[in-house]
This record gives structure tokens, sequence and C-alpha cells, in this order.
């Protein structure tokens, strides 16, 4: 008897998942954050549909602050993948000049994220978009469907969804509804480490350690990463060997001092260290629930 | 996320082997806040050291603001999730937790206590491979315990931890345990559960999850944790003959043709003969096609792409299956079902049902009875409320592929959706197939209809004339055959009292016997169509429901609905065969339109009015229509 080790199982779950979307509607797409988390979605994409490329596009919502080594990976795997990429700047906060310094991280998030990706879905009219949270990252989304319905509005309600039993997810919605759909919902921040360790999927090097220009600020270390960082009184820029655990919008995302500069070495800080995933990130200290408040309003 | 492992410092490539090669095991908790549930959970995730200092200090300052232990650490708190729960002091739903340990990665579906519980219980269940079921220590078996185990064992959980937790509080007797084992090892063989451990422990202050901690010397059976451990997984799924729901028929280029799918049960090797249902088609298995090269052999649960070595027709929700071995077929069923809906289950109403990869209509017949879930008595009942569970016969548009649940989750698990609202109302298992479909094995031929109506040059379909007696049914299909026979066309023409005659003699005019009636001459239609052939009905076929079946034997658009309308007092008035002066003598029973209804086709294909045309031009009507819709292309030569 072959034994599938927790892996292969997730992998196999996640697969299974893509698939039924793509069979049963319309128009899907993957809505990629250039992040780990989507490369491993990259990599699930391409084997749930080999030899056929993914019949879907990728999305990136994007906020124009993301970090010069981001960019510089979306091109990349776009051209790898074969996939169309589609990229969307809400021109509202373009026009706006919205940024997370003079707005701050609230306002930010919300008109190039959450509003950022309402209008794109609608611009295309995508009825599912997969995306790649994960029930392990905060405690509201334990509670989470793989497949989770939006209104036309694209609101989550949390007291009406749907019950998801066995592998059978019941994917008709009415006109107008769309469909997020988390293919890695069951794997946790370490199953993704292991995997992309396993399978060698390509990462964005800010997960490596390397010297790079921080600021000390708010309690934690911020890259300048262009010219566009304003500088507080009586900061100066020093080299630090750094590495980043999650990766956002580079003024709200803090780096880790760090020596890991492999994936085996990052796996081993990760298991070695004491603070969790998100606490790099600046949304999440709003206040207790403030993820769920952003998924209502159409946050992914 | 420290585990205490000290080969991530010392050599964190020789943990990673070790820890890329972990199995999986999914589990249920069942039980109340009050049992503990959540601080065993939590205990759990503590003590595999999956909860971070910064989690850590959030569950320090959470106790102390809205613990309930007085400022104590309340590792229940770690599990709250919605904001709106949180604040209602109850969690509402399932919520999946994860945690991992040297040898086992962990999936718990947790589940709350309160009247919402079957439907998140069960939900919950559908995906565990093994339940933990609560019991505090001071109370022993409940009612709730029975309903707990009563839906694992209706789930098909085989394996159950019983937790006596809250030993601490009863100073750890013995005796307690042991009454309480007892107890539970006698109901739970009443429901079919066999593999049970039952174990004492305090979630509160870490017995027997870990480690023993010295309050249970007279205790020695497996720690909770060694046992979640070592527990087999999946040792029964590979066993089985191979089945695989097709989900997706992947299609880049002409040159390739591979069907893909999660393998729901057995083991599938290039080279093995494969027969795909419900349209018995054979082949053998080419490839095992994956992005990492092909595969020597597949298992139950992986997800994977086939290649056949020959052409044959597959779509998503067929299921390929071992030749030797293949899948069931069958339309009707015996289930039990769980109802998730607000709304209750209405009897002979249609819903959707998913199964496996496959979406059908579903009729539900009455039910036989619901189980009240406390005391698994059967209790009769017209309908299902939400959360209720009952057993009832379901009845399908279509053949289907299946394995009763007790064998095959996958095969046999279904969900039921709600037409309007488009909601996940129901779920159910199969129990077993009903009498005639069971065993019947579909021939798969290889002339088929195309073929046949290619020979013929035409396009078969079924014209089926529905109307009152004395509407003109039988004169205006008997032109209709005439023109279509100086078409060129091949035609058939049954009628209701000729084949009243022969194949239905053995027939009265009960309802039943109507049904009956129809059901045949449906069948013989067709089968008749299948053989390339024009086939005209002329039967008064009163019910919708017949009317509905037929059509649903039929291809999409072969199946032509001719209403021939006429007012009961014009039919009556014309009374050709002298039935309705019989009938309102009281000499006829069931009469249709005296004392027996007639439904009227709601949208029709064609309608005739046939108080407002002559027989001919409502026979030129229809060859008109018949023209327009491409069934037939005008006589050969024209």
């Amino acid at each position: 008897m072959t034994t599938l080790t927790h892996l292969q199982r997730l992998e196999a779950e996640s697969i299974h998942i893509m698939r039924e979307v793509v069979a049963d509607v319309e128009k899907p797409v993957m809505l990629y954050s250039i992040g780990k988390d989507s490369s491993v979605m990259l990599h699930l994409a391409k084997k749930a549909f080999y030899p056929a490329p993914p019949p879907f596009p990728l999305l990136h919502v994007d906020t124009t602050w993301k970090f010069r080594d981001m960019y510089a990976m979306r091109a990349r795997m776009a051209e790898e993948m074969g996939m169309e990429l589609l990229v969307h700047t809400n021109p509202d906060a373009l026009e706006k000049g919205i940024n997370p310094f003079t707005h701050g991280s609230a306002v930010h998030t919300d008109i190039w994220k959450t509003q950022g990706l309402i209008q794109a879905l609608d611009k295309y009219g995508f009825d599912a978009a997969f995306g790649g949270a994960r029930r392990d990252e905060e405690k509201s989304r334990a509670k989470e469907r793989i497949f989770s319905f939006r209104s036309a509005q694209h609101r989550w309600d949390p007291k009406n969804q749907r019950p998801e039993l066995w592998r059978l997810y019941n994917t008709r919605k009415h006109k107008g509804e769309s469909i997020r759909v988390f293919p890695i919902a069951n794997w946790t921040e370490l199953d993704v480490w292991q995997y992309i360790h396993l399978e060698n999927i390509p990462i964005v090097p800010l997960y490596f350690s390397k010297l790079r220009p921080v600021v000390a600020r708010d309690g934690g270390l911020i890259m300048v990463d262009d010219a566009r960082m304003p500088l507080r009184p009586g900061e100066v820029p020093m080299m630090k060997k750094v590495r980043f655990r999650t990766l956002g919008c580079y003024p709200l995302t803090g780096a880790v001092e760090s020596e890991a500069d492999t994936i085996t070495a990052i796996i081993q800080e990760m298991l070695l260290t004491t603070t969790s995933e998100r606490q790099g990130r600046v949304i999440d200290h709003d206040s207790t629930g403030s993820m769920e408040k952003k998924k209502q309003e159409g946050y992914f | 996320m420290s585990h205490v492992s000290p080969l991530i410092a010392r050599d964190i490539e020789e943990y990673l082997k070790v820890h890329e090669h972990k199995s999986l095991l999914r589990f249920i908790t069942c039980g109340s806040v009050d049992d503990g549930k959540s601080t065993l959970i939590g205990r759990l995730l503590y003590e595999s050291k999956m909860i971070f200092e910064d989690q850590l200090a959030a569950l320090e300052r959470d106790s102390k603001k809205v613990g309930t232990r007085g400022g104590e650490i309340d590792y229940a708190l770690l599990l709250d999730g919605l904001q709106a729960e949180r604040e209602q002091g109850i969690t509402i739903d399932v919520a999946y937790r994860f945690f991992s340990t040297d040898r086992r990665k962990f999936i718990v579906a947790d589940t709350p206590g309160h009247e919402q519980y079957t439907r998140n219980m069960v939900t919950g269940a559908s995906t565990a491979d093994l339940a933990i079921i609560l019991i505090d220590a001071r109370k022993g078996v409940l009612t709730q315990t029975r309903r707990h185990s009563y839906l694992v064992s209706l789930l098909g959980i085989r394996r159950v931890v019983l937790a006596v937790n809250k030993m601490d509080l009863v100073g750890y007797a013995q005796e307690v345990f042991q009454r309480i084992e007892a107890d539970y090892r006698a109901f739970a063989a009443r429901i079919g559960l066999a593999e049970i451990v039952c174990i004492p422990m305090s979630a509160v202050c870490g017995d027997n999850i870990i480690e023993p901690r010295g309050n249970t010397p007279w205790y020695g059976g497996p720690m909770l944790m060694e046992y979640l451990e070592t527990v087999p997984v999946d040792d029964d799924l590979q066993a089985g003959p191979f089945r695989m729901p097709v989900q997706w028929v992947n299609r880049p280029n002409p040159d390739f043709r591979g069907f893909s799918g999660t393998i729901a049960r057995g083991v599938v090797k290039p080279g093995d003969r494969i027969r795909v249902l419900p349209s018995g088609r054979e082949s053998r298995v080419a490839r095992i096609v994956t992005a990492d090269g092909d595969l020597l052999e597949a298992v139950a649960n992986q997800s994977i792409t086939l290649t056949l070595a020959d052409e044959i027709d597959i779509s998503r929700g067929d299921v390929i299956s071992a030749a030797d071995d293949p899948v069931p077929v069958a339309d009707q069923f015996e289930a039990t079902v769980v109802w998730m809906g607000d709304a209750p289950m209405l009897r002979g109403r249609n819903y959707l049902m998913k199964i496996g990869t496959r979406t059908v209509t579903v009729t539900i017949a009455p039910l036989k009875y619901k189980v009240n879930i406390n005391t698994l008595e059967h209790v009769a009942a017209d309908t299902l409320e939400l959360n209720e569970i009952g057993v009832c016969e379901l009845e399908l548009d279509r053949m289907i592929a299946y394995e009763p649940y007790a064998a095959n989750r996958d095969l046999g698990g279904f969900i039921l959706i709600d037409r309007l609202t488009n909601n996940t109302v129901g779920a159910g298992r199969l129990n077993f197939a009903l009498r005639r479909s069971q065993n019947v094995h579909w021939q798969a031929v290889d002339i088929d209809r195309h073929a046949r109506a290619k020979r013929k040059e035409q396009k078969p379909c079924v014209l089926w004339f529905t109307g009152l007696s004395g509407s003109g049914k039988s004169t205006i299909a008997n032109l209709v055959e005439k023109k279509l026979h100086v078409m060129g066309k091949h035609t058939y023409l049954l009628d209701g009292d000729n084949v009243r005659h022969g194949l239905n003699k053995d027939l009265g005019f009960t309802a039943e016997d109507r049904v009956e009636n129809i059901r045949r001459v449906a069948e013989v239609a067709a089968l008749m169509a299948d053989a390339g052939l024009i086939v005209l009905l002329a039967f008064i076929s009163p019910f919708r429901s017949e009317r509905q079946m037929a059509r649903a034997l039929l291809p999409e658009g072969e199946f032509i609905e001719v209403f021939v309308d006429v007012p009961l007092e014009v039919a009556e008035v014309r009374d050709v065969k002298g039935l309705y002066r019989k009938a309102r003598r009281g000499e006829l029973k069931n009469f249709t339109g005296i004392d027996s209804p007639y439904e009227r086709p709601e949208s029709p294909e064609i309608a005739i009015a046939s108080a407002e045309c002559s027989a001919e031009e409502a026979a030129e009507r229809i060859i008109a229509e018949l023209l327009r819709r491409g069934i037939i292309e005008g006589a050969r030569g024209a």
C-alpha cells in the first residue's frame, strides 16, 4: 500500500478544487500577488492542467508600491507559465496619488487593493477568482469556506455561506454573483515552505537574507526600496542583513534581521522563531477582527 | 513555531526529510463547550507548539479580559473566530485547525454544540478519518453523546476516540472511567461503531494527552496524541476496485485527450482495462500523465490525468472504473438525507443533486421515516426541517455510476441544491439502489444512433401528440406520418388504442396502469428513435410527469411535444368513440376530462388549436415546424 504524504494530499486537494472551478464556471481568473503563496498556486495550476496551460489568466491588482524585486518576478513568471497577465491599477488611486505615507495603511489598502480588486473583477467580468488565502493565517480565516460567495456588490456575508461536504463544491450562483476560491485553504505556512523546498519553486529573492537599506520605524524595519520613501527627521537608511517573511507594499512590510539565505535556512529560522507570519503586516494590527471587516468589504 | 525537535537546529535537511514525508490525518471533535472541547483542541495546538509568542501574548491578554478561567490561560480562546460569535460567547460554524508533530499533520474540524449542531457536525465529519467524542466524566454518556456518535456512524467514520474528560473533577477514579467506557461500548455496538479507544483525560491539566502525569496509574492505553499519530489512515481506500469520477477533459490540442480526476478508490496502472460508466465503453489505460512525468501507478486520493488506448466518448461526470469490477449504475435509490436548508424539504419537489462530478435532477419520493437523533427512533413524517435526518427514496432523471456510501464516500455521498436559491439545502448518502436498475449493466454497442440515422439520411425524433380524447391527435398524427412518408422519411406511428391491443393488453385504466402504459410506450419510442426512426405517438398522456419522463429518455431537441388543444365541450360534442357519454353515465371510471384531470403542457414545442383549423392544416403546420427546427430538410431531391 502506498501512503500519500501530507503534502501529496494537500496538492491533490488543491488540484481537485482548481479543476472543479474550471469545469463549472464561465470565466475564472487567478489572483496573483507575487508572494510565496502565489508561487505555490501557480505551480499547482501548472500541475492541475498539464499538458494544457492553465485555462485562465493571472490578475495582479497593483498598488504601484510593491518592491522592485516583485515586479521583476511578475514579468518572469507570466512569461514562464505562458499565461496571460492582467495588471489592474486603480485609476482613482493613481489620480489621487494614494500612498501609505500620507494616507495611512488603512486608506491605502482599501483604495488600492479592495477597491482595485472590485474594479478589476467588474471590468473583466470574472465570475470566480482563485486566491491564496489560508485558514491558518488568521482566526477569522479558520471558518472561511473554500468556495466563498460574494454578492454582486462583492460583499461577503459570514452568516450566509454554504456548507461544504466531502469533495463536493456547489458552484451554482446567480447572475452577478461571484466566487472567491481558496485552493490552498488547508495549507499552513510550514506546508507552503516545505512544498517550495520539495518542488523547487521559484520565489521572490526578498524572502532570502541580503544586505538591504532599511530604516527602523514604528518598531519594525522598513526597506527604502526607492526614492518615493520620505525619510522622517533623524532617519538614516542603514545596510542590514534582512529578509521578508511576508510581502506586500514595501512601506507596509516589515523586514526581519536574518542570516537565512537558502530555503532550508528560511524554514529552519521559521521553525525556531517565535512570532507569527502576519506580525510583519501593518494591516492586521488595527484591531482584532480587522481582517474580517476587510473581508466583508470585499478584500480578499 | 518552535516544534520541539532538536533536529531543527542541528540538521535541518534531515528534519525536512522526515517532515516532508509525514502522513495526514483529518479528525473531528464532538462535544459542547462544557465538555472542554475547545480547551482540548487549544491544548493540542499548545502542546504541539503551534502557537507563536505573539499569539500567546494575545491569548494571555484575552484570557484576562474575556476568559472563563479567572485570568488563567483559557485555551478555548485560541479557537474563536468570527467577531460576532466571540461577542455572543459561542462559535457557530465549522472551523478548521492545523497542527503537526514529527509524525503527522493534522486537520481538525471543530464544530460547536448547539442547535445548528447537526448541519455543522455532518459537514465537519464528511472529510474526517476519525472522531474524538468528548464526555464530561461527571456526567457520563448523555443524549448528546449518543447524537454525536450516531452522526459519526452515519458519516461513515469507523474510528472513534472516547475522550473521558475532566477526570480531575472526579478524583481520577477508575470506577467512574470504567462505568462510562462500558456504557459507551454497549451503545456504540448498537449503531455499528466498532473501533473505539477510550482515554481518561483532563484537558485543563494535560493528563494523558501527551503524557500520563501520574494521576491515572491504572490506565495502560495510549496517550491521545500517540494514538492520533499512529492510527492507520486510508488503509481501506486503496484496497477496492479502481474508480475515478471524470472532472475535466484535458484537450490542449488534437493529439492529446486526457481525463482528469481524483481517484475515489483503488489503484490504477498503465495497461489496466477500464470500463466507463454509465456508457459501458471499454478501453485500456495508456498513460498516467503528470507535469513531473508519467506515473507507473496512482492510488486513491491522488489527482491525476489518464489517457486511454482507444478514442471513446467520455465527459465530465462519467466514472472510469476497473473493467473486471465495474462501478454499478442505477437511477433509483434509498438514501439517508440530512436537511440543511432553512425551508423544509418538499416531497415530490425537484432538486439538483451533485454526486461525484455529476449533477442530475432528483425527485424525492415520500419519506419513509425520519430519525429522532436523540433516541434513534424512527418517526413517521412527511417532510424534513432544518437539521432533521430522514430516509427516503430518490428518483434521478438519468442513470449514474455510484457506490453505496458504506463502500465509498466519494461515489455515495451527495448534496442537494435548491434550483431557485442555488443554496446547498441537503446532504445525504446512497444506501442502496432499488430493484430493477441494480446490476443491469448497460451494454455499449458500436453502431450508435448517429450511425443508424445517417444511413437513413434523417434526424430521428419523437413527436409526442397529447390532448383530450377526441381532440384529433390520431387523425393529425396519421396525416403527418403520410406527409413524412411522401418526403422519403422513415417513420412509425404508435397509437394509444393499438398498443393496448398488444404490448399493453395487460394494463387497465387505474392511475398506476396509465403511468405504466406511458412508461412502456415512451421506452419503445426511445428505442425506435435510437434505431433512427421518426416516431409519432398519439396518447392522451394526461400527466406532466409522465411526459417529462418520456422527454428525459431522449437527447436534447429530439422530443417534440405536440399539444392538440381542444376545449372539453368540443371534444365531448365530437365524441367519436362514444366514450364521453359512457363516462358521464358513470360506466367508465377515471376518464380524462371527466373524473380524472388533464394537465396541460406548459411549454409544448408545438401547440395546435384543433377546433380552429382542419386536420390537414394542422398537419401542414407541424411539417412546417419540423422544417423550421431542422429535423427534416424537405423532400429528397426537391
